[in-house]
C-alpha cells in the first residue's frame, strides 16, 4: 500500500483497523518532505522528533480513538501560532519568535489525534498571491517547479499536492485557501467567518480572515471542519456553525439543488480552458439532478478595490505591534526608540508588506477615511447584498477560483496591481463572509490544475461540501498527482 | 487623487517606516496608479447606505469577570530581543 | 482687559473589576512586573480580545448617574499609535459609538450653582508602565497595567475656576465611589486628569487656542496647575504672543508645565472600527435593570440624613464622605442607634481608629451590630461613655465581643446608687479644701470631685449619677 496516495480518512481508517500505524504514517510523510521539499519549499519548519514521539505517544490511543483523522499527519500554516515551535509568517520581523500559546484550531488539532509535521511556508504576513514574498524563499508548484503554487497558502497547497502530509491548515483572508488550492490540484476551503476561531491566527486583515483545510477531497475537507468549527470563548467573533456533522451529510445526492451561474464572472479575463472547465463541473452536476440558472452579479468590478482598502487598513493596524520590543527580531543598529522601530520595521517587512502598510496608513489617515475606508465599508454592504439576492435564485454560485493556471515564478510580482486584479473571483466570498470551496476540475494543456469555485449562503459548508463530493464521485481530477514528486 | 512624495513620506512616518529616494518615487507611482484604479469605487452610489464594519449580526459577546490564572512570565518574556528576567526593555522612553 | 479662562476636563477612571477588560487577567496594583499578564494583554501576535461584561455594566452604571444618554448600539475602535507602553500599537477605546453621551453633572462652588456637561463617556483600555532604569540606560515595560479598564469621561469647557474644576471632580469621585465602579485612587492612579485650557477676554464667545495638561496626581495639582497654565497663557497674549496648541506636563516639583515633544502633538490616530470585538446592543430591560439597582448616591443620602435624623450638615458630610461609612452608619440606625449616636461614634472613634492604622473604611473588620451593641450597653446604663471608648478600642480590630470583653474585664457601670453615695461622700471628706472652694463658687472644683469619684470606682461608675449625687451632697 502506497500510503501517500490515501485520503486523510483512507489513512485515517488503516490506522483505526490497525493496518498501518500512526509511526508508519509519520515516517512516510517525513520520508516525503525529504525527497522533496529541498526542491518545493514548502515548510519553513518541520518538526521531526516532536513528529515521531507525538506519533509513538498516539499509538497507545487508537482503540479509543473517536476522531476518523486520529493519527494521521498534517502541517500547519506558518501564520497560526504553535507553542514553543517557531512562527514566523515567513516574515524577518519574527525572527525564531516561538509563541507563548497555542492557537485554538491547534488545540482542537491535537484533541482528535492530529500529528503535525511542522509549519508551511507562505507569502510573508499572507500577503501574496504566488507564495514568493516568503523571507524563506519561494515555494514551488509541484506540478511545474518553474511555476509559483498560488499563495498565500503556497506551502500547504504545494505540501498536500506533493504527498508530504494528508492535509493542511490554512488561511484564507482574499483567496489564500482557495486559490493555491486550484494551482495544486487540491481541494481547499474557506469556511463561514466566524465559524472557526481566528484565535492564535496571526492577524493579517481580521473582518476577513479565516482558517479552513487544504485537502485531497471534500470528504476529507468535511472531516476537518468538523473538528475546527465552534465557538470559542477567546474569539468573540464566533459563532456556532449550525450545521451537524457535516461528513455524514456527504450524500452524494444533488437532485433539486439550484446552482447559479453569475454570468459576470465568466467574461473578459478569463482564460478559455478555465472557463470550459469550470462549466463543465456545472454539467457534471446537471447529470446528478442538479438544475441550473445563470444569474448576475453586478459588482465584480468593485469587489477588488474594496477588498484591498479593507484588508490593508486592517493589516496596517494589526502589524504595528511588530516593532522589535516583545519578541521576534530587531534591528541591529540603531540610536534611540523612535529609530529602533524604524529600522526594526523597514528592514524587517519586505516590499508587498510595506506597500500594503502604507495603503493602509494612507486609507485611515485623516483627510482620506471618508473617501477610501468608509466608502469601502459600504461597497462591502452593496456585495454583501448582491449575494443574497443571488441566493435567493439559487443554493450555490459556480465561479473560477482564479483567472488561470499558475503563472510563472517571478511573473507576477513585477506588477502588484495585476496581481490584486487576479484575486477579482476570491475576494468577495471574504467581503461578505461567505463559505467558498475550491476543487479541481480539469487540467489545460500545459498539464496544470484548474479549480472550480462553489460558494454556499452563511453556513451553506453542508451544501457546499455534498455538491463537491458528488462532482468528486463522477470525475477524478482530485486524484491525479504531480509527476514533479515521486507519488506513482 | 494626486500621491506626492511628501504624502508617501508622512503616511511612511505614521507607520514608522523609511524610505529610501529611489524607494519613495517608486512607491509613490505605485500608489498612485492603485489609488487611481480605486476610483472605481466613486463610481457606485452609497448614499445612505450603512458602512458595514461586522458582516454578521453577533453582538454583546462578553466574558464572565473572573480571574484566571496569569501566564509564566518567563515564557511570556522569552521571545524578547533584549533579554531580562522581569520587563521588556527599550531605548529610553520616559520623559 | 479682564480674561476669563475656559476649562474643559478629560478624567479617565479606572473600573473596579476584578479583571481586565479584555482578558482574564487580575487587575490587582501592584505585583511584579509582567506578572499579571497573559498572551492577550501583552499583544502577542494572533491574540484577540473578549469584552468583560462588568465593565460594560460599570460603564452604563456611571452614564446613567451621570444623567447621560446610553448608546443603544456601541462599538469599539481602535486608536492606532507607537509607544512601548502600548504593545497592541493601538488602544481599544470608542471613538464613533461611545457608550453613553450628552451628561450633566450639578456642582456647588462658594461663588455658585451650576451645571457641568458631560460630551461622552466611553470605554477603553489602560497602557503599561513604563520605568527608567538609569544603571543600564534602559526604560522597562511593564505591562502589568496594560488592559486594566478605563472609563474616560469628557466634559465640555464649562468650568471657568479651578474651584469648579475641584468640585466636579468631588462629586465624580464620590459618585462612582457609591456606584462602586471605581476606586477613585489618585495616588494608584485609578482617577487621573487632563486639563484642556484656554483662556479669552471677558464677554468674547469665542474660545481661545487650547494647551492640554497631563500628568495631574493630585487635585492641589490640578487647582495649581490651572492657576498657573491661566496666567501663562494671559501673560503670552498680553505680550502679544501666540499661544501654541500644544499638550504640556505639569512639573510637581517646579510649580510649572512645560511643553512635551512637539512629536507627541502632530498625531494622526488613524481610527477605525476594531474587527475583534462584536457591537453592543443593549435592551430596555438590561437599562431598567440597572436603574432600578442605582445605589442612592451621596448628594440623596446627605438630604435624606439632615430630613429624616436632623443630623448636622457636617455630620452628614463626614458620615457620607464614604460609601463605606454609611452603610455603616445607616446599618446602626437600623439595629436602633439613636442616629446622632451613630454618627458621634462614626465621627470620632471610627474615623480615629482609622486613621491611626492608616485603613480605608472598606477594610475595618468592626461590624455595626458591635458597635450598636456598644452604643445600646451606654443607653442602657451598663457602661459609662469612657469605658466604651476602651470597650471600641479592644473590639475594633476583631470585631470582638462587646458583652463578654465588658463582663471578662469587670467594666460594668456602677449604677448602684448606695455604692456612689458611699464613694462621694468618702470624697468629700478627704478633700475639704475643694468642698470649700466649691462651695465658694469654684466650679472647677466640681470636676476634680467627680474625677476622684471616679477613680474610687474604677471609672465604672455612671457619670450622672455621680454628678446628681455629688450636687446633692455639696448643697446640703
Amino acid at each position: 500500500m502506497k500510503l501517500t496516495k490515501l485520503t486523510a480518512l483512507e489513512l485515517g481508517g488503516a490506522i483505526k483497523k490497525g493496518e498501518v500505524s500512526v509511526k508508519e504514517a509519520a515516517q512516510a510523510a517525513l520520508d516525503a518532505v525529504s525527497a522533496q521539499d529541498k526542491a518545493l519549499n514548502a515548510f519553513i519548519t518541520v518538526t521531526a522528533e516532536r513528529v515521531l514521539s507525538r506519533a509513538e505517544q498516539l499509538q497507545a490511543g487508537v482503540k479509543d480513538a473517536q476522531s476518523p483523522l486520529y493519527g494521521v499527519p498534517m502541517a500547519i500554516k506558518d501564520n497560526i501560532c504553535t507553542r514553543g515551535v517557531k512562527t514566523s509568517c515567513a516574515s524577518k520581523i519574527l525572527g525564531d519568535f516561538a509563541p507563548p500559546y497555542d492557537a485554538a484550531v491547534v488545540d482542537k488539532l491535537a484533541q482528535a489525534g492530529a500529528v503535525s509535521l511542522g509549519k508551511l511556508n507562505m507569502d510573508e504576513f499572507a500577503m501574496g498571491s504566488t507564495s514568493e514574498t516568503s523571507f524563506y524563499g519561494p515555494v514551488k508548484n509541484p506540478w511545474d517547479l518553474e511555476r509559483v503554487p498560488g499563495g498565500s497558502s503556497g506551502g500547504a497547497a504545494a505540501a498536500v499536492a506533493a504527498g508530504m502530509g494528508w492535509y493542511a491548515v490554512g488561511s484564507d483572508t482574499g483567496g489564500s485557501i482557495r486559490q493555491p488550492a486550484s494551482y495544486c490540484g487540491v481541494t481547499g476551503m474557506k469556511p463561514t467567518y466566524g465559524t472557526v476561531s481566528r484565535y492564535g491566527l496571526i492577524a493579517y486583515a481580521s473582518s476577513l480572515d479565516q482558517i479552513g483545510p487544504l485537502c485531497r477531497d471534500a470528504a476529507d475537507c468535511a472531516a476537518i471542519l468538523d473538528v475546527l468549527q465552534g465557538k470559542d470563548a477567546k474569539d468573540g467573533t464566533t459563532l456556532d456553525g449550525q450545521y451537524g456533522n457535516l461528513l455524514a451529510g456527504l450524500t452524494g445526492d444533488v437532485r433539486g439543488l439550484k446552482i447559479g451561474l453569475p454570468v459576470d464572472c465568466f467574461g473578459d479575463g478569463l482564460d478559455g480552458e478555465v472557463k470550459a472547465a469550470v462549466l463543465a463541473v456545472a454539467d457534471v452536476l446537471k447529470a446528478r439532478g442538479a438544475e441550473i440558472v445563470e444569474l448576475s452579479f453586478p459588482v465584480m468590478e468593485y469587489v477588488v478595490p474594496a477588498y484591498y482598502i479593507i484588508a490593508a487598513a486592517e493589516a496596517s493596524s494589526n502589524l504595528s505591534r511588530f516593532d522589535g520590543v516583545k519578541y521576534g527580531w530587531r534591528a541591529e543598529e540603531y540610536e534611540g526608540l523612535a529609530d529602533l522601530y524604524r529600522k526594526t520595521r523597514t528592514q524587517g517587512f519586505g516590499a508587498e508588506v510595506k506597500r500594503r502598510i502604507l495603503l493602509g496608513t494612507f486609507v485611515l489617515s485623516s483627510g482620506y477615511y471618508d473617501a477610501y475606508y468608509k466608502k469601502a465599508l459600504q461597497v462591502k454592504a452593496v456585495i454583501k447584498d448582491a449575494f443574497d439576492k443571488a441566493f435567493g435564485q439559487c443554493d450555490l454560485l459556480l465561479s473560477p477560483v482564479a483567472p488561470t493556471t499558475a503563472p510563472r515564478l517571478g511573473e507576477s510580482l513585477s506588477d502588484p496591481l495585476q496581481m490584486y486584479l487576479s484575486d477579482v473571483y476570491t475576494v468577495s466570498v471574504n467581503l461578505a463572509g461567505l463559505p467558498g470551496l475550491s476543487m479541481p476540475c480539469g487540467f489545460d494543456g500545459k498539464g496544470l490544475p484548474i479549480g472550480a469555485q462553489l460558494i454556499g449562503p452563511h453556513f451553506g459548508e453542508g451544501v457546499l461540501l455534498n455538491a463537491a463530493h458528488t462532482f468528486q464521485l463522477d470525475t477524478d481530477w482530485h486524484k491525479r498527482t504531480p509527476k514533479g514528486g515521486d507519488l506513482a | 487623487m494626486n500621491i506626492t512624495p511628501e504624502l508617501v513620506e508622512h503616511i511612511a512616518d505614521l507607520s514608522r517606516l523609511e524610505l529610501e529616494a529611489e524607494e519613495k518615487r517608486d512607491m509613490t507611482a505605485e500608489l498612485e496608479r492603485i489609488v487611481a484604479y480605486m476610483a472605481v469605487l466613486d463610481k457606485l452610489d452609497t448614499e445612505g447606505v450603512e458602512p458595514m464594519s461586522h458582516v454578521f449580526p453577533v453582538k454583546n459577546v462578553l466574558r464572565e469577570d473572573e480571574v484566571e490564572p496569569s501566564q509564566d512570565r518567563a515564557e511570556l518574556l522569552a521571545g524578547s530581543p533584549v533579554p531580562d528576567r522581569e520587563a521588556f526593555l527599550v531605548p529610553k522612553a520616559v520623559e | 482687559m479682564t480674561w476669563e479662562t475656559v476649562i474643559g476636563l478629560e478624567t479617565h477612571v479606572e473600573l473596579a473589576t476584578k479583571t481586565k477588560i479584555f482578558c482574564s487577567c487580575t487587575t490587582q496594583f501592584g505585583g511584579d512586573p509582567n506578572t499579571h499578564c497573559c498572551p492577550v494583554c501583552t499583544g502577542m501576535p494572533g491574540t484577540l480580545p473578549v469584552l468583560n461584561k462588568r465593565v460594560l455594566e460599570f460603564a452604563v452604571k456611571a452614564g446613567l448617574a451621570l444623567n447621560c444618554a446610553i448608546t443603544r448600539y456601541s462599538k469599539f475602535d481602535r486608536k492606532n499609535y507607537f509607544y512601548p507602553d502600548l504593545p497592541k500599537a493601538y488602544q481599544i477605546s470608542q471613538l464613533y459609538l461611545p457608550i453613553a453621551r450628552d451628561g450633566a453633572v450639578p456642582i456647588h462652588t462658594a461663588a455658585s450653582d451650576k451645571t457641568i456637561r458631560i460630551h461622552e463617556l466611553h470605554m477603553e483600555e489602560d497602557a503599561g508602565k513604563l520605568i527608567h532604569d538609569p544603571w543600564i540606560d534602559q526604560t522597562r515595560a511593564d505591562y502589568n497595567r496594560c488592559g486594566v479598564p478605563l472609563i474616560e469621561i469628557v466634559t465640555e469647557p464649562d468650568f471657568r475656576t479651578a474651584d469648579e474644576v475641584i468640585a466636579y471632580l468631588e462629586k465624580l469621585k464620590e459618585t462612582l465611589q457609591y456606584l462602586g465602579v471605581s476606586d477613585c485612587k489618585m495616588q494608584e492612579g485609578s482617577l487621573r486628569c487632563d486639563v484642556n485650557l484656554s483662556v479669552r477676554p471677558m464677554g468674547s464667545e469665542k474660545l481661545g487656542t487650547r494647551t492640554e495638561m497631563k500628568n495631574l496626581n493630585s487635585f492641589k495639582a490640578i487647582a495649581r496647575a490651572i492657576d498657573y497654565e491661566a496666567k501663562r497663557q494671559i501673560e503670552l497674549i498680553e505680550e502679544g504672543k501666540r499661544v501654541v496648541q500644544e499638550t504640556r506636563r505639569w512639573d510637581e516639583n517646579k510649580d510649572a508645565t512645560y511643553a512635551m515633544r512637539s512629536k507627541e502633538n502632530a498625531q494622526d490616530y488613524r481610527y477605525f472600527p476594531e474587527p475583534d470585538i462584536p457591537p453592543i446592543e443593549l435592551t430596555e430591560e438590561y437599562l431598567d435593570e440597572l436603574r432600578s439597582a442605582q445605589p442612592e448616591l451621596g448628594e440623596a443620602k446627605r438630604a435624606r440624613y439632615q430630613a429624616d435624623y436632623g443630623l448636622p450638615e457636617y455630620d452628614c458630610q463626614m458620615i457620607t464622605s464614604d460609601r463605606v461609612l454609611a452603610a455603616f452608619f445607616e446599618a446602626l440606625v437600623e439595629l436602633g442607634a439613636p442616629p446622632k449616636q451613630g454618627a458621634n461614634w462614626i465621627m470620632g472613634e471610627v474615623l480615629g481608629a482609622l486613621s491611626a492604622r492608616a485603613m480605608e473604611p472598606k477594610e475595618m473588620k468592626l461590624t455595626p451590630p458591635t458597635l450598636a451593641r456598644l452604643i445600646a450597653r451606654v443607653a442602657e446604663g451598663k457602661l459609662n461613655r469612657n469605658t466604651a471608648v476602651k470597650v471600641f478600642e479592644a473590639v475594633f480590630d476583631t470585631d470582638g465581643d462587646v458583652d463578654a470583653y465588658v463582663k471578662e474585664h469587670g467594666l460594668e457601670q456602677v449604677n448602684d446608687d448606695g455604692l456612689v453615695r458611699e464613694a462621694c461622700a468618702r470624697v468629700l471628706e478627704a478633700h475639704p479644701q475643694s468642698v470649700t472652694d466649691y462651695r465658694g463658687g469654684k466650679e472647677k472644683a466640681f470636676g476634680f470631685l467627680v474625677g476622684q469619684v471616679m477613680r474610687e470606682l474604677k471609672g465604672k461608675a455612671n457619670p450622672q449619677t455621680v454628678n446628681a449625687v455629688l450636687r446633692e451632697l455639696l448643697t446640703q
